[in-house]
């Protein structure tokens, strides 16, 4: 699994997939979003299902800067 | 503050000395790019027209800047584009910047194919494009500019309508068959039939400070989310001509706008900005919030609107009077084969439909980039800066950041004018496209493919051998609308009017395999194309492109 499998674009028409992303939160109160996203999150990590896969996209978020 | 420009001086209309009415075929309502554009447009199609405008002087501050690659190409059919070309700058590259990062997080370019005569965009203040726009219009016999002539009346009945005008020396009234309304954002045409202009405004403020400087940036357009100088907020940065350089930051909705345009609080920004040590005059200063609307309709049977009179979109995206001028390019031609009897009025549903689809896709946009600048919602921002933090890295995130989708032209491949392919072809273009430009050759001279094509229907024939057109194909030039056949060929062989491809890229472009021929409406857009000539089928898709009965 190396970066390039990650970061390689997969969307087509990015812009209309991200404005139905938003869209979904229209109205939701924080808690709520969060809710869904982790639905989300959960949902997308089940589809991807390649353990390591998903242990590379761990890592490629916790090496991003920490709370705060 | 400079910008003090010429003042176009009054002439005396002759309506004012006689009872005699005049009449013209077109009269346009506006002295803007987009109006004085359409009368070069008609002119070159031979429609006599007036250009009406209420003031005596170009535009006030730089305000439209960027020049995309199609509107320059449509300028330059209309005989300004080399010079807008020649004092403009040059750019392609974009960078996006995020946060306290000191390089970008991202860079696109403008430019897919090189080898164009045009580029992505050049910036040039709109006022030098409008000087540009008047001398042009002062060599041509069929169009012309009433300065300080304000319309206050408006009125259409089945033969044409009738404009109320107001000048420094009296009133007047004068006929035409046609209207375009060219009068800007807040067209007083469109308030005065009271037609509709829903869309939305979008709560925020942005200071745009066009200031004279010495400064090393490169020409390409920057562009910060949430930088240090300007926190929780955005800002860019584009060179112009003579020094002068655009500082775009957003404020937020709730400023004290006075307070904002004070000279001691811009100049402060403009140091936090880029820093202490260097010196600047203003050009223009001022502060704008932004709307995305659109009229339902741009035609309304003898009056046609156009520009920001019909469609308003943000500027992040450059999509206004970039659109205004396809526009433009649309509804020339066919409002000279209405006006000549060759074809009939519904021609402009085709106007009003191909236009409002492009407008439909500039609002889109245009809403599009101003929500990921300035997202509604917590959870929005929080979406917004975890892209921008993933895009340093991973090239997928990059495809989500939105500064604004530049202006790119629309393609018009829904359009009923079309003739559907029944062949295949290996091409970006499809019915519907703009062209694309290409190097070529004219009897020994270099020029370009789309300097070749246009004002009326073209054909571009690949040759099989030689330099010869097929057969049949010089009889279409004598009908009632004309289609002159080029020949391309990428041996260089005698003949007239031969577009040598010594490059080889109009074939690559178009995949021009011989024998391969295509239709190019009036304003450069295919509309039709074979493998093989066909008289008939020619005939045919010029029919249905100009909505002749069959």
């Amino acid at each position: 699994m190396s970066q390039n499998t990650l970061s390689n674009p997969r969307i087509d028409d990015p812009d209309d997939f991200y404005a139905s992303l938003i869209a979904l939160h229209n109205g939701l109160t924080t808690e709520q979003s969060q809710s869904l996203n982790s639905k989300l999150i959960l949902l997308m990590a089940n589809h991807i299902g390649d353990r390591a896969v998903l242990d590379e996209m761990l890592s490629a978020v916790e090496t991003d800067s920490p709370q705060g | 503050m400079r910008g003090v420009r010429q003042i176009y001086p009054f002439t005396r209309p002759p309506e004012l000395d006689t009872d005699k009415r005049t009449r013209v075929p077109v009269i346009i309502v506006g002295a803007g790019p987009i109006g004085m554009a359409m009368g070069l447009d008609l002119d070159l199609q031979g429609i006599p027209n007036i250009i009406l405008d209420d003031d005596n002087k170009v535009s006030i501050g730089s305000r439209a800047i960027c020049w995309a690659k199609r509107a320059l190409e449509v300028v330059d059919r209309l005989g300004c584009g080399e010079r807008m070309l020649d004092k403009g700058v040059t750019w392609n590259l974009g960078k996006v910047f995020f946060g306290d990062r000191k390089d970008p997080v991202y860079g696109f370019n403008m430019l897919e194919e090189e080898e164009q005569q045009f580029p992505g965009f050049i910036n040039l203040q709109q006022y030098y494009a409008e000087e540009y726009l008047i001398d042009e219009i002062d060599k041509r016999e069929l169009t012309s500019i009433r300065w300080e002539n304000e319309v206050t009346a408006v009125s259409q009945g089945d033969e044409g309508a009738t404009l109320s005008v107001s000048t420094p020396e009296g009133k007047y009234q004068i006929d035409c068959d046609y209207v375009v309304a060219a009068d800007g954002a807040r067209s007083p045409l469109r308030k005065m039939l009271g037609f509709d202009f829903g869309g939305e405004t979008f709560q925020d403020h942005f200071l745009i400070a066009d200031i004279k400087m010495k400064a090393e940036f490169p020409a390409e357009r920057w562009f910060w989310f949430d930088p240090p100088f300007n926190r929780g907020q955005s800002a860019l940065l584009h060179k112009q001509p003579d020094d002068v350089w655009r500082l775009d930051f957003q404020l937020g909705w709730d400023i004290d706008r006075e307070e904002e345009l004070k000279s001691e609080k811009v100049s402060e920004r403009i140091h936090a900005m880029l820093g202490d040590d260097f010196e600047f005059d203003f050009e223009w200063v001022s502060i704008y919030t932004f709307q995305c609307r659109r009229m339902d309709r741009f035609v309304h049977d003898r009056i046609i609107f156009t520009g920001d009179a019909a469609h308003l979109v943000s500027p992040f995206g450059a999509r206004g009077a970039n659109s205004g001028l396809q526009d433009v390019d649309n509804l020339g031609w066919k409002l000279a084969l209405i006006l000549q009897g060759k074809a009939p009025a519904r021609l402009l549903e085709s106007y009003n439909d191909e236009r409002i689809a492009a407008a439909k896709e500039n609002i889109l946009n245009s809403t599009r980039a101003t929500d990921f600048i300035t997202p509604k919602s917590e959870v929005s921002r929080i979406f917004r800066d975890a892209t921008l933090e993933l895009a340093d890295e991973f090239e997928f995130a990059r495809r989500f950041v939105n500064s604004g989708r530049l202006s790119i032209p629309t393609i018009l491949d829904d359009s009923t004018l079309n003739t559907e392919d029944h062949d295949s072809f290996d091409s970006k273009l499809v019915p519907g496209s703009p062209a694309i430009d290409a190097p070529v050759k004219i009897n020994g001279k270099e020029s370009w493919f789309l300097k070749s094509i246009g004002n009326n229907f073209t054909g571009v024939y690949f040759a099989r051998q030689g330099a010869n057109a097929p057969e049949g194909a010089a009889q279409l030039e004598h009908d009632d609308i004309p289609v002159n056949t080029l020949v391309v060929s990428d041996m260089d062989v005698a003949g007239s009017g031969l577009l040598l491809d010594h490059k080889g890229l109009l074939k690559q472009r178009l995949d021009g395999q011989p024998g391969t021929y295509y239709l190019f409406r009036p304003d450069q857009h295919v509309v039709a194309r074979w493998r093989e000539f066909d008289s008939q089928a020619v005939r045919d898709a010029v029919a249905r492109a100009t909505m002749q009965a069959h």
